[in-house]
């Protein structure tokens, strides 16, 4: 007999709500973690959308260890030294059933963990796992893992091993993997007394703030993020890789200059490093994704590149936990009907398919590239914010110039031309649908 | 537009402070291993500028001097080299390495 029915590598989002869903179906599973508890090498930019937890951990809100819950959600557009801000804020965000809430991943990793231990799966931590194994066929039937004597026997592996998923590409599921694909998140978590956080983000109690942020990268492509965990507040930058090795600036030096904006520098001033973080985000959406199912085994989370980045939504712990949901149901079925070719094991796909895993990333497909293209990046923040500067600026005795003529005026000197406005415009329109 | 001096209202921390404020749980084998030889013929240098630990040093004869110990695992450095077989990129033994705490 083998060792489990279901082996999960990852006990990440995507890990352990795989590991809930196979071990209700009554299936025998292990979830292994390399880190000494799970979340311990998970970092993110940084909110949880748990609405897809309503079915797996019924009122989650209860015991999760949430941060605060984002009530005010905006996007900032910074250019040197100006910034637009649009920003949308709902109390009753704050209130059961919840939208989205900031974690820290160490502590919301883990207490999913236990959800899937209470479930009846076998956690095992601190066990890296180095390979797979293969029956006769080339079936995929288990792992190999650095403990001594550690190979692990199994009908189905489920791999939710992150990002750079060594498990997905040994299998064969990655063609090839472009690093631009990808973006380095850094991150620094900043303390402050968390009366001054509810002052200077204007919340109160467990409500918080969520500044998604385009520009002030220095001119490197990709974005920042601030947001208000209860008393510190995490503040970071994404990086598109080829634009960062091309740039000569590295990543802290890029945080430094965020900071200094002048329209974040008030929001964190007098605070002190308490924790720096980095790693690397699947970026490209449904361009990059690898297939999903083999003989044996199936991809979920970030491994399966499953993270959006669609300018105004970026979520990731939602799809990973949903995607994991399903592979964890899928991979049970499978091993009830004495079945787990990938044939079988295809009902993961379609379940993707069917649902917002997917529908949502091929919606959206256009909308990673056109984010993290030169104009949107380099080009559109200036212009963007130096046309509603001319709008709001009074130059008395001057009257008003027309709006037309402010954009206009604006977008030459941005160096931006009328038909590659209109072009990223449409694009943009049918790529949000 | 008038131009605004930057602010920097907060404490300045050096490189080593900033590492100093993460953990890491060090494992005596390197799980990282790199090919100086390979790197001594590359003009790019992409890992230098990119990792975010700073781990890999220029050294005055053109190679890189590397040093696995303050690694955040993310994989950036082996996603940006252009030389095939230059690094050589795997994860720590289990319960070593990178430990997050309020990330």
């Amino acid at each position: 007999m083998s060792d489990a029915d279901v082996i999960v590598v990852g006990a990440g989002p995507a890990g352990s709500c795989a590991a809930i869903a196979a071990a209700r179906a009554g299936r025998r599973v292990i979830l292994i973690e390399r880190g000494p508890f799970p979340g311990s090498k998970n970092m993110y930019g940084g909110v949880v959308y748990p609405r897809i937890l309503d079915e797996l951990v019924p009122r989650w809100w209860e015991t999760a260890p949430i941060q605060r819950w984002v009530v005010r959600r905006s996007t900032m557009v910074l250019s040197e030294t100006g910034a637009l801000t649009v920003d949308y804020r709902s109390n009753a965000w704050g209130e059961p059933p919840y939208n989205g809430a900031t974690a820290y991943r160490p502590d919301f990793d883990e207490w999913l963990s236990r959800q899937a231990v209470a479930a009846g799966a076998q956690l095992v931590t601190s066990t890296t796992v180095t390979g797979l194994l293969r029956d006769a066929s080339g079936r995929i039937n288990g792992v190999r893992t650095d403990r001594p004597d550690g190979d692990l026997s199994a009908s189905v592996v489920i791999a939710c091993d992150g990002v750079n998923s060594f498990l997905a590409k040994e299998a064969g599921l990655y063609t090839a993997t472009d690093p631009a694909n990808f973006t380095l998140g850094v991150k620094e978590t900043l303390a402050l007394p968390k009366h001054v956080i509810d002052e200077r983000f204007g919340v109160r109690d467990d409500q918080g703030v969520d500044i998604e942020i385009l520009g002030g990268t220095s001119g490197v492509n990709g974005g920042g993020f601030v947001y208000t965990n209860l008393d510190t507040i995490a503040l970071g930058a994404v990086l598109k890789l080829p634009k960062l090795a091309a740039q000569k600036k590295r990543p802290e030096e890029i945080i430094a200059t965020l900071k200094a904006h002048p329209a974040i520098a008030p929001l964190i001033e007098g605070a002190e490093v308490k924790e720096y973080s980095a790693h690397v985000i699947p970026e490209a959406g449904y361009s990059m994704m690898p297939t999903m199912v083999t003989d044996g085994m199936v991809v979920a989370g970030d491994a399966a590149a499953l993270c959006l980045a669609a300018g105004i939504w970026l979520e990731g712990v939602n799809f990973a936990m949903a995607s994991g949901m399903y592979a964890g149901e899928v991979a049970a079925a499978a091993v009830a009907r004495n079945d787990v070719s990938a044939k079988s094991l295809t009902a993961y796909t379609d379940k993707l398919n069917a649902t917002f895993v997917l529908r949502d990333h091929k919606k959206l497909r256009k909308v990673p590239g056109l984010v993290l293209s030169d104009r949107v990046q380099q080009k559109y923040p200036a212009f963007v914010t130096s046309v509603v500067e001319r709008v709001f600026r009074v130059d008395n005795p001057q009257p008003k110039p027309g709006l037309r003529r402010i954009v206009r005026e604006e977008r030459k000197r941005a160096g931006i031309k009328l038909s590659q406005l209109i072009r990223d415009g449409w694009t943009g329109l049918r790529g949000f649908g | 537009m008038t131009s605004i001096a930057r602010d920097t209202s907060w404490p300045e921390i050096s490189f080593e402070e900033r590492i100093g404020t993460a953990e890491f749980r060090i494992h005596e084998r390197a799980h990282i291993v790199v090919d100086g030889d390979t790197c001594r013929g590359c003009s790019t240098r992409e890992c230098v500028v990119a990792c975010p630990a700073n781990l890999f040093v220029p050294t005055s004869d053109g190679g890189i001097l590397f040093n696995y110990e303050n690694c955040f695992e993310c994989g950036t450095c082996y996603m940006v080299c252009n030389k095939e077989g230059a690094i050589s990129w795997s994860y720590p033994e289990g319960g070593f390495g990178i430990v997050f705490h309020r990330t």
